[in-house]
């Protein structure tokens, strides 16, 4: 290892052909958030009717651990809990790649429509249809690609402009809103409320049915998403600029659009639209790293804590599954974005 | 044969035609200077040379090829470009943002070699700004940010280079320093550079070679000499004018005629 | 932030002549925008379960005699006369606040305000029982008024920016959902209410909440109009503005109180109808162009068009139930805005 004379930063380098940079602020805050949400999900793991301890729950989940323990680990607890890291992790990339390609700190998959979108083809299930969990899971997934897709052909012209993007993304958000308003008037009591905790997001009662297909998705999407994260953050000087030095924008926006509308579509079908994960990771792990680009990977680690002890807390706070997760996320972004605005306030930026 | 041509392009915005039919030759390691009135097309030409823009007929040859039918990091490691308008991304130092020009030398595992390191130390130290290296681009003067962009072109290390307006909003002296840089790199390293400038007498006394344009057309290339003349800048510009000898530099100055004479002409 | 975006507009300086003639046109505009409110309210009392002709509307408003026809206009009137003034404050506050942010996306539920109001009418039904339109009224009013002033405060009250009001709207419409959405989940009987409520609609329009909240949308009318030359200054930027000899500071704060006081009332009595208050002022501008003394009346009387519009359209279409005036503006508007949206040149986006 050596490090750079010009930034000052740490680079590999194996053999004469490989060389990469490191950011050690980046690297430690990666650290930092892999532990918090891997020890937080041990938390939450031994948290519920049926109390476990630290130990009893690691020696469950290396295979050591008393038998009635590991069943209760293995069917329901460990599947949640790696439900919501998923799904956490999921929509904190998502949000990291919409803000990067928008150029927006605002524009996240809530802001954009796409949680309204799944929430659409969701309700669309659970009111018209009285569908079982799989239906709605469907139903969300489609409903959330089919809005993307939407926004993405509606925004594009002679290439997709960030700011489009993001107006076009409010148009659709708006209709979806009143259709999800007005599904919610027509359905009964029963599914009204059904739907009303669905539209909140919760991690109740999510098992490994959840679990595989969003394990498979992201192990193929990050790596996509990762390998093309130069290039986004090239875009960040503007397209001329970045274009001048050889990146292909307009491709890469579409590749990286379709990845987070994937990802947010999955996360919401899994778990519902679980407010603000998507908006406050990626800003909350640029102002841990303190570096300049779309922070992906602090992005997505942020995100799956954020979920993690937000479910924790609500678990905590209010009992075993009396309030989803969703509503913990919200309080929590609304605050987060109250003390920006106080902190950034003091330091005279905005 | 030159390296860059553009060849019976058509340029327009949606539906907005700026030029027709157009052809210009970018001659070899020459500093070409685009100017023209204001909406002339000069920019656009810029932008079409540089392949920001698509011509919607004709094309733009980079060593006899079309442009857009090259892989677009290899035109980028020939041809750099310093857009009107780039955006720093909050929180870059200096270091960093000209380390970014490095970005069509990388791979995803080569992210940082010992070439791309000494590179960047000398677009910076080229362009003034190595004691800058750790500050923040946010904090810069326009001056300092502007020679910060270019050392971020220079860092892309292209034969070719292509300026759109890089002394707008920049004081004389800034203006100055940034030609001199220009003329420079134009001389000791054989770079072609191609640069959209506003003022006439700038133009005259840096560029080795003029492009005219006006209303979408060339009226007029050639070395300064040759082309600055009275009658010219009435035909591009539409004023009247003087052009004696630049007392300091020996290429034709222009001095706008008084505004009574010039009152009296119209 | 959406606010940052600079506008590259073009400085256009149009000679005299044309300017006075496109001042003509404009007003003519503004006069056949009236007329076609007139059709469209016609229509409201007009439309419906039992359909009136033109003539029994007129007899039913101006000869009543208490004919069938008569008690079922007086019926629709109510309806249509909150319809009226919801649409007018709600296109009004919405040219306001786009004035204001200098945010073309800026409506009531930027500001939170639509937030403060759900959150007292769930509040009012949770925790006081209050069940009856009238009695939401007031909660809903205080709610909207009450984060109206949060937002002022938190988005630094007299050094104000822009961004900053659009994020501390933001952040507290953010928390305030987390605790909306947590009483519905606990409270049967509030989500009972509250998914009819948050719908917006007309059809619990009484002369009660009319009454309720006349005085509030006149007084914010009234001031909203008067702020149009002020803002004018200001949509040219701070620095510009002052340099006009403008008062920011005053301006702002009057602006966020008409803003206020307009969505709070309008929310208030129909429940929060979001788009019409950020559509009408957008399609408005691309006709009159950025002066907002003609764009403050222009909305004033397209908004209510829209809103009564949606209205009629909602009666009719799934006849004998009806589609709320929420779920209509909203299903009409999207696409009209996605389309304006596109229509934009790039160089302004």
């Amino acid at each position: 290892m050596t490090t750079l004379k010009t930034t000052r930063q740490p680079v590999l380098r194996i053999g004469g052909r490989v060389s990469l940079r490191i950011r050690i602020r980046s690297v430690a805050v990666v650290l930092l958030l892999t532990g918090v949400a891997l020890a937080a999900a041990v938390v939450l793991i031994g948290t519920g009717d049926f109390p476990m301890s630290f130990a009893d729950v690691l020696s469950v989940l290396v295979g050591s651990g008393h038998p009635a323990d590991e069943l209760i680990v293995r069917e329901l607890r460990l599947p949640r809990v790696l439900v919501g890291l998923l799904v956490g992790a999921s929509l904190g990339l998502a949000g990291a790649l919409f803000q990067a390609v928008s150029r927006n700190p605002l524009g996240s998959p809530d802001i954009l429509g796409l949680g309204q979108g799944a929430t659409a083809g969701a309700l669309t299930m659970i009111v018209l249809f009285s569908g079982s969990a799989a239906a709605v899971t469907a139903g969300a997934l489609v409903g959330g690609l089919v809005t993307g897709t939407a926004i993405y052909a509606l925004a594009w012209k002679r290439g997709v402009h960030g700011y489009r993007l993001v107006l076009v993304g409010i148009g659709v958000s708006a209709v979806m809103t009143a259709v999800n308003s007005y599904l919610i008037t027509k359905a009964d009591m029963v599914d009204a409320a059904r739907a009303v905790v669905w539209m909140t997001g919760s991690l109740n009662g999510r098992d490994w049915a959840q679990v595989w297909p969003l394990l498979a998705l992201c192990a193929v999407l990050v790596p996509v998403v990762l390998a093309n994260e130069r290039g986004l953050r090239m875009t960040e000087m503007g397209d001329d600029a970045s274009y001048a030095l050889g990146v292909r924008v307009e491709r890469l926006r579409l590749v990286l659009l379709a990845c987070a509308v994937l990802l947010a579509s999955a996360a919401t079908a899994a778990a519902g639209p679980v407010a603000f994960v998507a908006l406050t990771a990626p800003q909350l792990a640029r102002r841990l790293t303190r570096s300049p680009g779309p922070n992906l990977v602090p992005s997505l680690l942020m995100g799956a804590a954020l979920l993690i002890v937000a479910d924790l807390l609500s678990q905590r706070a209010f009992g075993s599954d009396q309030l989803p997760v969703g509503v913990v996320t919200g309080a929590l972004g609304g605050v987060y974005l109250l003390w920006l605005l106080v902190t950034e306030r003091k330091a005279g930026r905005v | 044969m030159n390296r860059l041509s553009a060849e019976n392009v058509t340029l327009a915005y949606e539906q907005r035609v700026i030029a027709r039919e157009l052809s210009v030759e970018i001659p070899d390691n020459s500093f070409t200077v685009i100017v023209g009135p204001n909406a002339c097309g000069k920019s656009t030409l810029l932008r079409a040379l540089s392949r920001m823009l698509r011509p919607s007929e004709g094309r733009v040859l980079l060593d006899g090829q079309v442009i857009q039918s090259l892989p677009a990091k290899k035109v980028a490691r020939t041809l750099g470009l310093l857009p009107q308008s780039s955006v720093a991304p909050d929180g870059i130092t200096v270091a960093d943002l000209v380390a970014r020009g490095r970005y069509p030398h990388q791979g995803l595992l080569r992210q940082w070699s010992p070439e791309d390191e000494r590179v960047v130390q000398e677009s910076m130290e080229r362009t003034g700004v190595a004691g800058l290296a750790d500050r923040y681009v946010d904090e810069l003067s326009g001056g300092q940010r502007q020679r910060v962009w270019i050392a971020m072109a220079l860092a892309q290390e292209t034969p070719l280079l292509l300026l759109d307006e890089p002394t707008t909003y920049l004081d004389i002296q800034h203006q100055l320093d940034v030609l001199d840089l220009c003329a420079e790199l134009h001389e000791e390293h054989g770079r072609t550079l191609v640069a959209v400038l506003h003022d006439l007498n700038h133009a005259a006394r840096y560029a080795t070679h003029l492009i005219a344009l006006r209303g979408g057309e060339v009226v007029a290339q050639g070395a300064p000499r040759d082309v600055v003349t009275a009658e010219l800048v009435e035909r591009v510009f539409g004023i009247r004018c003087q052009v004696i000898e630049d007392p300091e530099a020996g290429t034709p100055l222009v001095v706008p005629a008084a505004r009574k004479a010039r009152a009296a002409a119209v | 932030m959406f606010v940052d975006t600079p506008s590259k507009q073009r400085v256009e300086t149009p000679p005299a002549e044309p300017a006075r003639r496109r001042s003509a046109v404009k007003a003519a505009g503004l006069l056949a925008a009236l007329a076609l409110l007139v059709v469209v309210a016609t229509a409201s009392i007009a439309v419906g379960a039992k359909p009136l002709g033109v003539g029994q509307v007129w007899h039913g408003l101006f000869a009543d005699t208490g004919t069938y026809g008569d008690v079922v206009v007086g019926e629709r009137l109510s309806r249509t006369v909150l319809g009226l003034l919801a649409g007018a404050a709600l296109g009004l506050a919405g040219a306001v606040l786009q004035a204001l942010t200098r945010n073309p996306l800026a409506d009531p539920g930027l500001l939170g305000i639509n937030a403060g109001a759900s959150a007292a009418v769930v509040t009012a039904i949770t925790f006081f029982g209050v069940t009856s339109i009238g009695g939401y009224v007031w909660f809903a009013f205080a709610g909207a008024m009450l984060v109206g002033a949060l937002v002022w405060f938190l988005g630094g009250s007299r050094g104000a920016t822009p961004v900053r009001l659009a994020l501390a709207g933001m952040a507290i419409a953010a928390a305030l959902q987390g605790y909306l959405q947590a009483m519905m989940i606990l409270d049967e009987a509030a989500l009972g209410r509250m998914r009819f409520w948050t719908v917006g609609s007309l059809s619990s329009a009484s002369w009660q909440s009319i009454g309720q909240v006349l005085p509030f949308l006149a007084a914010g009318t009234v001031l909203a109009l008067a702020l149009a030359r002020p803002l004018n200054a200001m949509e040219m930027g701070d620095d510009t503005a002052r340099a006009l000899g403008a008062h920011l500071n005053r301006t702002r704060a009057l602006s966020m109180l008409a803003a206020t006081l307009l969505c709070g009332a309008a929310t208030a009595a129909c429940g929060p109808i979001v788009f019409v208050g950020l559509m009408v002022p957008h399609v408005v501008r691309s006709f009159t162009g950025p002066d907002l003394r003609w764009i403050l009346p222009y909305a004033t009387v397209l908004s209510p068009v829209l809103l009564l519009g949606a209205d009629v359209i909602g009666r009719v279409v799934v006849r004998p139930s009806e589609l709320q005036v929420g779920v209509v503006t909203a299903v009409i508007g999207g696409p009209l805005f996605i389309f304006l949206v596109r229509r934009r040149r790039t160089a302004q986006l």
